[in-house]
């Protein structure tokens, strides 16, 4: 039963009750964010018109709320669309002739006064909570900071002298130590290089294997790759790879190739 | 103070969170419930007593050592502490919607502030204020949503029934009375003080 109650809006205390300005020039100048939805800008107007809840003037009302909306340049919100179409069938169907009250006549706006009302009742318990939330807020708790993640550990540091007496202990403690001789094997960088800027002078472009010929050696492959670099570094050389896992591509950089 | 009461104090002090009386009871199983919240009482008395900065507050349906609110301001100055963040329109009103009627569904919860998006509930999810508490027997069985522990703790309130009975607003859906508006007010600050 909608009509039995009156309400007035007007002594309304929300607190940030966003002013529309009715001056010169727009009707309204407004801020999307000073609403949290379609309901609360409906209530603003039926309270900036000191208008009772119980009996909206729909037709007024959905004006207003279209000229808002347009306003507010709300048209990509859904939300207020949507209610918007509610007030615009809600008019047509105050213009419709109503048969008696008696008849059972059932006022077409009781849903939205539902609505509102309801609405509006979750719009004080919500003022309520945000003043208790402040006044909690007043209060501190000790403060405990967050048990930091467990590092790893740190880089290991030490000379080449301390590893060489740490492997020493380390063998000192096998029975019958077995102990490979390793022959240093040079690298033949200069070879390397001589033979990719040979290659280069013939073609443009070689790949990896162009330089490394047949049955290449660990020694021959590290020597090269050494050379490629360092000509690569110089600028006598480019290295490409035109995608993803496909054989690189040794391009001579013809610009600075005279040095 | 006795020893009872010098253990919860330093039970309180040393939890990030406000402990239940059945939580401090843990602390000598050799006392009883009701001796753990007559020590209570006395630490509490104590703070006020002595003028202490910092007192025993009620939140959470627990008890936790806060700073007293009148010295928020000379603390934040000092830049000692920093209030929370302030919580957005859309969030109060999606959590009074869920804490009146939890627990309730996402539909419900729009249905009622006439805005749809999910944004809100996750962003109050991420902040713990709710919590998914079952799901709807309804079609596509939606989650259901309560408020957590958190939420009394960010409103400073011992628990849900602190919150001003859903009647006590109907007092300003009737005809203005702006006297009876101003008592309601009230009536709801020193419900939430006490």
């Amino acid at each position: 039963m909608v009509s039995g109650r009156r309400v007035d809006l007007v002594p309304m205390s929300l607190p940030e009750a966003p002013s529309l300005g009715f001056g010169t020039g727009h009707a309204f100048v407004v801020e999307l964010d000073q609403f949290s939805g379609p309901l609360d800008l409906l209530l603003h107007l039926l309270r900036e018109e000191q208008i009772e809840i119980s009996d909206i003037p729909i037709a007024r009302i959905a004006d207003q709320f279209l000229g808002a909306i347009h306003e507010l340049g709300l048209n990509q919100a859904a939300d207020y669309l949507e209610m918007a179409s509610r007030l615009v069938r809600l008019k047509a169907q105050m213009l419709l002739p109503r048969p008696g009250e008696a008849d059972g006549w059932e006022d077409p706006r009781a849903e939205l006064v539902r609505r509102l009302l309801e609405y509006q009742h979750i719009k004080e318990i919500s003022v309520w909570m945000e003043r208790a939330a402040e006044r909690r807020s007043l209060q501190f708790a000790r403060a405990f900071l967050p048990v930091p993640p467990e590092l790893p550990p740190p880089p290991l540091t030490l000379d080449v002298v301390e590893l060489l007496l740490a492997v020493e202990r380390v063998i000192s403690g096998i029975l019958h130590p077995v102990l490979h001789s390793v022959v240093a094997r040079p690298l033949n960088v200069e070879g390397a290089t001589l033979r990719i800027r040979a290659l280069l002078a013939d073609r443009e472009e070689i790949s990896w294997r162009d330089v490394l010929g047949h049955a290449p050696t660990i020694v021959d492959v590290l020597s090269t790759l050494l050379a490629l670099l360092e000509m690569a570094r110089r600028g006598q050389l480019s290295i490409v790879q035109p995608g993803s896992f496909q054989p690189l591509v040794i391009r001579r950089e013809s610009a600075r190739a005279a040095d | 103070m006795n020893p009872l009461a010098q253990l919860i104090e330093a039970a309180l002090f040393a939890a990030d969170r406000p402990l239940t009386p059945e939580e401090l009871n843990a602390l000598d199983p050799d006392v009883s419930l009701a001796e753990v919240k007559a020590a209570l009482d006395q630490l509490r008395e104590h703070y006020d007593y002595d003028g202490h900065g910092v007192e025993v507050a009620e939140l959470g349906g627990g008890f936790q050592i806060l700073t007293r609110a009148s010295l928020a301001a000379a603390l934040e100055r000092a830049q000692v502490a920093q209030r929370s963040s302030r919580l957005t329109p859309a969030m109060l009103e999606t959590l009074a919607v869920i804490a009146y009627r939890q627990p309730v569904g996402r539909a419900e919860i729009e249905e009622i502030r006439g805005v749809s998006g999910s944004g809100v509930l996750r962003s109050l999810q991420e902040r713990g204020l709710i919590e998914v508490v079952g799901r709807s027997e309804g079609l596509g069985r939606p989650l259901l949503y309560g408020t957590t522990p958190l939420f009394l703790e960010l409103l400073g309130l011992p628990d849900l029934g602190n919150l001003p009975r859903s009647d006590e607003f109907t007092i300003a859906l009737q005809p203005p009375r702006p006297e009876a508006l101003a008592d309601s007010d009230s009536a709801a600050y020193v419900e939430a003080d006490s």
